[in-house]
């Protein structure tokens, strides 16, 4: 288990990461979703010790990184796929790390079969496509044969091959009972991967619960109504007490479903040409709720289309 | 030990160590072979000639050291390697004395293959090693290029770019202690004291009192310290701001 209490990271005048407590239940993959600025990877740095927090504390399973003992046998990381000498060889990268938590070199080969490198082990790094470096990164999170994981932005960049081979490796190392903290700004990704979601905003708090309460909870669910004389279902619907905004030459309905509505409408005689739910995206809610603290903003969110709206790289 | 065994391997599985090295040694031997085409009766060569191009090693070598650290940080792999190892003196000490004991290697394969080639090219003159003087000419040159490697890493890890840590040995060592001296009236007091003039000293102090242009290999120094305090003194510098630097690493966000 992974447990920030008061996290909190300065840098001179800038807040990066301000009083962020949350925690990341064992055996589950949990999303760690923010826009691109919100203070995802300094709060990963800080987990890991690389970066010393100004206020708080992050513990692994009760102890600060600093503190484990052979710490790749208790937590894997991949920060950054690139964290690698040009010039080594894929083994000779694994090779040392092996060494240095005195795991066996027969676990370099097990790592490399395992995440499909063993055909290029003795290439030098520098040469590998960002989705072999991304696979080299999660043989070296996997040599420890670690317990937790983290992961930053993994499948930023990557083609969709790589995508859907990152995504099903964390389910299969969540499937494994693994701990697995996985960062992305990309909601819909995270909704596929992720059981659990923190989300961030400007190094803040937004939420942290199950997926499924987070999307049910940002989503509004809709139906929308469509048809030549509706003045006498509007105010049956009005009466019903639910909320109508007008679109056109349609009703958009929240807080009744279809089959009601459908029913309301054949009291009423109302002839409709259209009745169909309508889900909100992902995207939209994600926006809504971190809308405030982008980091970045510009004057487009409200005309564009969310979807494009998320921007790529880090 | 099994960290100076990571950072062996980390070191030996890139290029520039082996480039470095290669370039240590060509230039060092390469001037001693020059010395000793160009000597003749009247101007015969001595061991203090052999060691003419210890300089230029020296040079070379620092280069190494720093290059050790700061491609660390430039590629990230020193952010990989505090993953694995978060309390980060003990790698980094580790790393120092790997870099050191390289150094030292290859500044004794330097001096004796220095010494060595002008004794091929040269049978007749007197090259016979018997002097403590003789002793510290040649066999020194590992020691001052083992702490001056320290000394390298130190610069690299608190300045964390190649060139930027390369730019400032360079300085320090080729114009900063030398232009010293044209300060007036206590220039030259303060170059007495600067290292890499007291470390000369080790390789060129206490000369043979036989007949030796010391025009002929490394300049003089004017240290004041005798040559074995002044190695001790050089080593005891390498070893503060070796610590400096660690401190300085352990506090800043890798």
């Amino acid at each position: 288990m992974i447990e920030a209490v008061g996290l909190t990271k300065r840098y001179g005048n800038t807040l990066a990461v301000d009083n962020l407590s949350f925690s990341v239940p064992t055996g589950r993959v949990t999303g760690f979703l923010g826009p691109n600025g919100a203070g995802k990877s300094t709060t990963m740095r800080m987990i890991l010790g690389l970066d010393t927090p100004t206020g708080g504390s992050a513990l692994i399973d009760g102890k600060r990184y600093r503190d484990l003992h052979q710490p790749l046998r208790t937590v894997g990381a991949l920060l950054d796929a690139k964290w690698v000498h040009p010039n080594r060889s894929a083994r000779a990268h694994l090779a040392w790390m092996a060494r240095s938590n005195n795991l066996s070199a027969g676990r370099v080969d097990e790592v490399l079969d395992l995440v499909g490198l063993t055909g290029v082990a003795n290439k030098r790094a520098g040469g590998f496509s960002l989705g072999m470096s991304q696979r080299l990164g999660i043989a070296a999170a996997l040599l420890g044969d670690p317990q937790v994981l983290l992961f930053d932005e993994p499948v930023n960049g990557l083609d969709p091959e790589g995508i859907l081979w990152i995504r099903k490796f964390m389910h299969r190392l969540a499937d494994e009972g693994r701990t697995v903290f996985v960062s992305s700004h990309l909601l819909s990704e995270m909704a596929l991967t992720a059981q659990e979601l923190v989300v961030i905003g400007r190094g803040k708090l937004i939420s942290q619960s199950s997926t499924e309460d987070f999307v049910a909870m940002a989503t509004e669910n809709t139906v929308k109504v469509r048809g030549p004389q509706l003045t006498a279902l509007r105010s049956e619907l009005g009466r019903a007490g639910v909320t109508i905004r007008d679109e056109g030459d349609s009703l958009i309905v929240s807080g009744m479903d279809c089959a009601d509505i459908g029913e309301l409408a054949a009291r009423t005689q109302t002839v409709l040409h259209e009745l169909s739910p309508q889900r909100g995206s992902l995207e939209e809610a994600f926006i809504q709720l971190t809308g405030d603290s982008v980091e970045y903003h510009t004057d487009l969110v409200d005309g564009a289309t969310p979807a494009t709206l998320v921007p790529a790289g880090k | 030990m099994t960290l100076l065994a990571v950072e062996r391997m980390k070191l030996l599985t890139t290029r520039s160590p082996w480039w470095c090295a290669l370039l240590a040694l060509v230039l060092t031997i390469g001037f001693s072979a020059l010395m000793a085409g160009t000597s003749d009766a009247a101007d015969p060569m001595n061991i203090s000639a052999t060691q003419f191009g210890y300089g230029f090693g020296l040079v070379v070598i620092m280069v190494m050291a720093a290059l050790a650290v700061t491609t660390e940080y430039r590629f990230s792999t020193i952010r990989a390697t505090f993953l694995a190892v978060p309390r980060r003196p003990s790698p980094l000490v580790a790393k120092a004395t790997v870099v050191a004991l390289l150094a030292g290697v290859v500044g004794e394969a330097a001096a004796f293959g220095s010494w060595g080639i002008a004794k091929l090219i040269k049978p007749t003159s007197d090259l016979a090693i018997n002097s403590s003087y003789d002793w510290r000419a040649i066999a020194g040159v590992g020691l001052v290029y083992a702490v001056a490697a320290v000394i390298a890493v130190a610069v690299g890890l608190m300045l964390r770019h190649s060139a930027g840590a390369i730019a400032v040995l360079m300085i320090w060592t080729q114009l900063a202690e030398p232009l010293v001296q044209l300060i007036p009236k206590v220039g030259d007091k303060i170059h007495k004291w600067l290292p890499f003039n007291v470390a000369n000293k080790f390789i060129t102090g206490n000369p043979d009192p036989s007949a030796r242009d010391v025009l002929h290999g490394p300049p003089p120094s004017d240290a004041v310290l005798a040559p074995w305090p002044a190695i001790a003194a050089f080593a005891a510098f390498a070893v503060v701001l070796f610590a400096v630097a660690v401190t300085v690493a352990n506090r800043r966000d890798a």
